[in-house]
């Protein structure tokens, strides 16, 4: 596989969310605004970098058989680097985002790409699979947060875009809303690959 | 009193705040674990397990090894001149804390009731990743409750995890027979599902618990 191939397939081929479904529940918490969106796609995007590099770069040294609590030790500090830095440096969106930023730990996409691919590849390909797949995360988070904001507050990033005309639905930005709108997007790409396939 | 706040905490983590449609823990398993009635009962029974525990352990751990207060475990043991601060430690520590503890559980049911290992053991690896524990450990801090009320929350979250685990897989049963478009097979129709039932639980919101 081509290095550029390595860093494009997180992005729509195999989307960590829309594809594999893995890393729900921040997807789904977060995404009532696209702010608290795209803030917690990059700090899962800077998690997922740091510790497939990390993880690549030890690749040799680590005994199969206690790999999965090492990668989950790795994991965990570069959590609790974003963790501090985020209360530190962005209060108002590290209290939005509450325990969803230690929870990027059990985040199934990073412990997933730590085991499918860091552990296998160099760390130059694992730096670009993290990169990729990292931003497919983000970007899926922004769509889904795009939609909510845009159809529950009437605004998106906290700019308000519809006119007055148009009565805001507050269950959208409600936990129903995350539900009803990642069924309906994650169909909607699924109709696209049958089609694709069809014409095939 | 005492036994009024417990009630209140138990009603509110199984209905009003439930752990799957308001909080959003522990999503993989209720996709995956939620097509047969069978699978969603021993799943849940292992989290409502493990949550109790971990809620114990790490509510221990927290107050007397993290905590920078008097009765911190390591203030005492290296005479030291004031109570270290390890509270930034929380994450790393209570991950592994739940990863050893659901190895540990593993083993002594292998050992004490190879019956209950049979029909709980597939479910216990997959705990260690589910957010819903160590998502209960956190809340368990940051609302801080005492010692009890961290094993009721636990108990609790687990019971409303494991009841909306069986709701659904016992609406995904009759799914299956259901004619549903081709594009919204599987993943798709689950999410909506969830979604119509995160509405009715929305009505538990109007509840007003005094305290």
């Amino acid at each position: 596989m081509s290095a550029i191939k390595v860093f494009t397939k997180g992005l729509y081929a195999q989307n960590p969310v829309f594809k594999q479904a893995l890393g729900l529940c921040p997807t789904l918490a977060v995404t009532n605004s696209v702010q608290n969106g795209i803030g917690m796609g990059l700090a899962a995007t800077f998690v997922l970098v740091g510790s497939n590099v990390l993880v690549s770069l030890i690749r040799k040294a680590v005994p199969a058989k206690i790999r999965i609590p090492i990668y989950i030790v790795i994991i965990a500090s570069f959590v609790t680097v974003v963790d501090l830095s985020m209360a530190g440096y962005f209060p108002v969106l590290h209290k939005a985002l509450g325990i969803f930023v230690p929870l990027i730990v059990v985040n199934c996409i990073i412990l997933g790409r730590a085991e499918a691919f860091a552990g296998k590849n160099s760390v130059g390909l694992s730096f670009l699979d993290g990169l990729g797949m990292g931003l497919g995360f983000t970007m899926a988070l922004l769509i889904l947060g795009t939609i909510r904001e845009l159809l529950g507050n009437g605004s998106f990033f906290g700019v308000p875009v519809t006119g007055a005309s148009f009565e805001p639905m507050l269950i959208m930005i409600l936990p129903p809303g995350a539900f009803l709108t990642i069924g309906f997007v994650m169909a909607f790409f699924k109709w696209l690959e049958n089609r694709k396939a069809s014409h095939v | 009193m005492e036994i009024r706040m417990l009630f209140i905490i138990s009603i509110s983590a199984i209905f009003i705040n439930n752990f799957i449609f308001s909080r959003f823990l522990g999503l993989c398993p209720y996709i995956g674990v939620s097509k047969q009635l069978d699978s969603a009962v021993g799943m849940g029974a292992a989290v409502i397990f493990v949550m109790t525990l971990a809620s114990t352990v790490t509510w221990l751990v927290y107050t007397y090894l993290l905590l920078p207060a008097q009765t911190n475990l390591f203030y005492h043991l290296f005479a030291l001149k004031e109570p270290p601060d390890l509270t930034f430690l929380k994450t790393i520590a209570f991950i592994l804390i739940i990863a050893s503890l659901v190895q540990f559980v593993e083993m002594v049911i292998q050992k004490v009731s190879p019956a209950l290992y049979k029909s709980l053991g597939i479910y216990l690896p997959l705990i260690t990743t589910n957010c819903a524990i160590l998502g209960v450990t956190l809340l368990n801090i940051d609302e801080n409750y005492r010692f009890i009320e961290a094993i009721v929350n636990g108990f609790a979250a687990g019971v409303g995890f494991t009841l909306a685990l069986f709701l659904m897989a016992g609406i995904r049963e009759k799914l299956d027979l259901a004619d549903v478009p081709k594009a919204m097979q599987g993943i798709p129709i689950a999410f909506i599902t969830a979604g119509l039932m995160a509405i009715a639980f929305l009505g538990f919101s109007g509840l007003k618990l005094g305290m």
